[in-house]
């Protein structure tokens, strides 16, 4: 771990969505500098922000709108400065929501959001949210670089990850696809990766040492942005 | 396709100590509780449930510490509960580094405190913790403070109710097994599993690998909480240190007994169990590939 002058600013945009504690406790762990904050230029002026997010679509839409952040983040990712997007932050990032009506997103990856269906295929009962651990798999048609080169680096295809939702995304472009999951018969996309953004439905920060990992190859990734000026 | 069934740790905690009883009674110290949950996260733990079991008793909260210092080397859920009575109490085990709250006493006291949390801190956040005892004509109620406290609730209704106030899972613990080592309660976890779509926890009774095997089956649980099958074991295999200057029954501890209702696993036991029996839940990968099971 480098000294704190050394260290990359992180933004953990706080707009009253969830508890942000755990996402900055994993960020010191993997020895970023983790601030909590919904100040415009704090944002503006971090390495690398993180959207996480626990609860309902519209309210945290509504919350960003409010706090003036929409802006702000769309900015900061045009700039080409990464972000990471957590559980419902990923969400946040799709054009549209079915969730409670229909939403409009951030629209930085271009696709919806939907929910899970309350019946398998033999029309049993789902258990809706999915709460617990499953695994993430490289989809078949992914060049293997995508995942290498992505915070997924050096973790296996088929690792367990921590989720708990209910809604998940659908990029239009399938190539956005990182990783896909399969819950209660359902195959689901959750992981994008495109250019700048990484994007996960899962909580890295509560996936034990694979998910710290994550935050490592986020943390190094934004390191070398940030040397070559970006 | 079955989904993973989560395997969850319960330490109850009675001021500085790790502490287990029978019945939700008769305390016995076991050592310190982060020390045992460092031990269950490294071994593969999927979430942790930290109980303090006397705080709604004397209406106090002396978890804080030991939150933060597992909150800064645990990557797990960690759901606390005992004794959080409003919102702020929340908040505060919330800040210290817990990811889940369990609710009970504050619940059935003001359930409107359940959507209220829900809606601040977002349902995934809010677990019902329900203490059921069966009555003598075959219905279950709902109790408070480990059992003692009587409610009238019956359990199902109250399971119904929770879910519809926007409860994100319920940890179902049987007080008439609690601590026996003869199993889970199976027609009462299946009842409320049955009944309600979010998550159910079965807590209560494990005495060996097999009783989780049951309560998944027959059962329907969601997720099992184990106490003291894997305390048992840690104390068994690791040199235990107790803070003696405080509160506690450490003559359990020091005669090196343990428990004869109780086979003592780990957590590797428990989910080689599991698999070789059919069932899916997290393990080490580079394992698993090692000993060829399969997805």
């Amino acid at each position: 771990m480098g000294t704190p002058h050394s260290r990359l600013q992180v933004a953990v945009i706080d707009y009253g969505m969830g508890n942000l504690f755990s996402v900055e406790r994993a960020c010191e762990h993997a020895g970023l500098n983790a601030i909590i904050t919904a100040d415009k230029s704090t944002i503006m002026n971090s390495d690398g922000i993180i959207l996480p997010g626990v609860g309902a679509f519209g309210d945290a839409m509504d919350s960003l709108e409010r706090k003036d952040l929409i802006a702000p983040i769309k900015d900061f990712v045009e700039e080409g400065k990464p972000l990471m997007a957590i559980c419902l932050g990923m969400q946040l990032l799709m054009s549209e929501s079915e969730e409670f009506g229909q939403h409009k997103g951030l629209n930085i990856i271009e696709g919806s959001v939907v929910k899970f269906p309350v019946k398998n295929m033999e029309g049993g009962k789902i258990k809706v949210p999915q709460v617990g651990w499953n695994r993430i798999f490289q989809p078949s048609s992914e060049d293997p670089t995508y995942w290498n080169e992505s915070p997924l680096k050096d973790i296996m295809s088929g690792e367990f990850m921590y989720f708990v939702h209910s809604y998940y995304t659908v990029p239009s472009d399938k190539g956005a696809i990182l990783s896909t999951t399969t819950y209660e018969g359902t195959q689901f996309c959750s992981g994008i990766r495109r250019r700048n953004v990484f994007a996960c439905q899962y909580h890295p920060e509560k996936s034990a040492a694979e998910g710290i990992k994550i935050y490592k190859n986020w943390a190094s990734a934004t390191k070398s942005k940030q040397r070559d000026g970006l | 396709m079955s989904k993973n069934i989560r395997i969850i740790p319960r330490l109850d905690i009675k001021g500085p100590n790790l502490v287990k009883g029978i019945h939700l009674e008769g305390l016995r110290v076991l050592g310190k509780p982060e020390h045992f949950a460092r031990y269950y996260y490294q071994a593969g733990a999927d979430e942790l449930v930290y109980m303090d079991v006397v705080a709604s008793l004397y209406g106090r909260n002396s978890l804080h510490d030991i939150i933060e210092r597992t909150a800064r080397e645990v990557f797990i859920p960690l759901t606390v509960g005992g004794g959080l009575r409003t919102i702020e109490d929340i908040k505060n085990v919330l800040r210290a580094g817990a990811d889940k709250v369990s609710l009970n006493t504050a619940a059935i006291k003001n359930p409107q405190i359940i959507s209220e949390a829900s809606r601040k801190f977002g349902s995934s956040t809010i677990l019902i913790s329900i203490e059921a005892i069966k009555q003598p004509d075959g219905r279950y109620l709902a109790y408070t403070d480990n059992g003692r406290e009587h409610t009238g609730l019956e359990v199902l209704e109250w399971a119904k109710r929770v879910e519809t106030l926007g409860a994100g899972e319920i940890m179902l613990t049987s007080v008439d097994m609690e601590g026996t080592g003869k199993g889970y309660d199976i027609e009462l976890t299946r009842m409320v599993a049955d009944a309600v779509s979010i998550p159910v926890i079965a807590c209560g009774g494990a005495g060996s690998v097999g009783h989780i095997g049951q309560v998944i089956a027959e059962g329907k649980a969601d997720a099992v909480a184990v106490a003291s099958i894997l305390h048992y074991d840690f104390i068994e295999n690791n040199r235990v240190e107790v803070d003696r200057e405080d509160e506690g029954n450490v003559e359990f501890l020091e005669s090196r007994r343990t428990f004869s209702k109780i086979n003592p696993a780990n957590l590797h036991d428990i989910k080689d169990y599991l698999h070789k029996n059919g069932f899916q839940c997290r393990c080490n990968i580079n394992q698993e590939m090692v000993s060829g099971h399969t997805a």
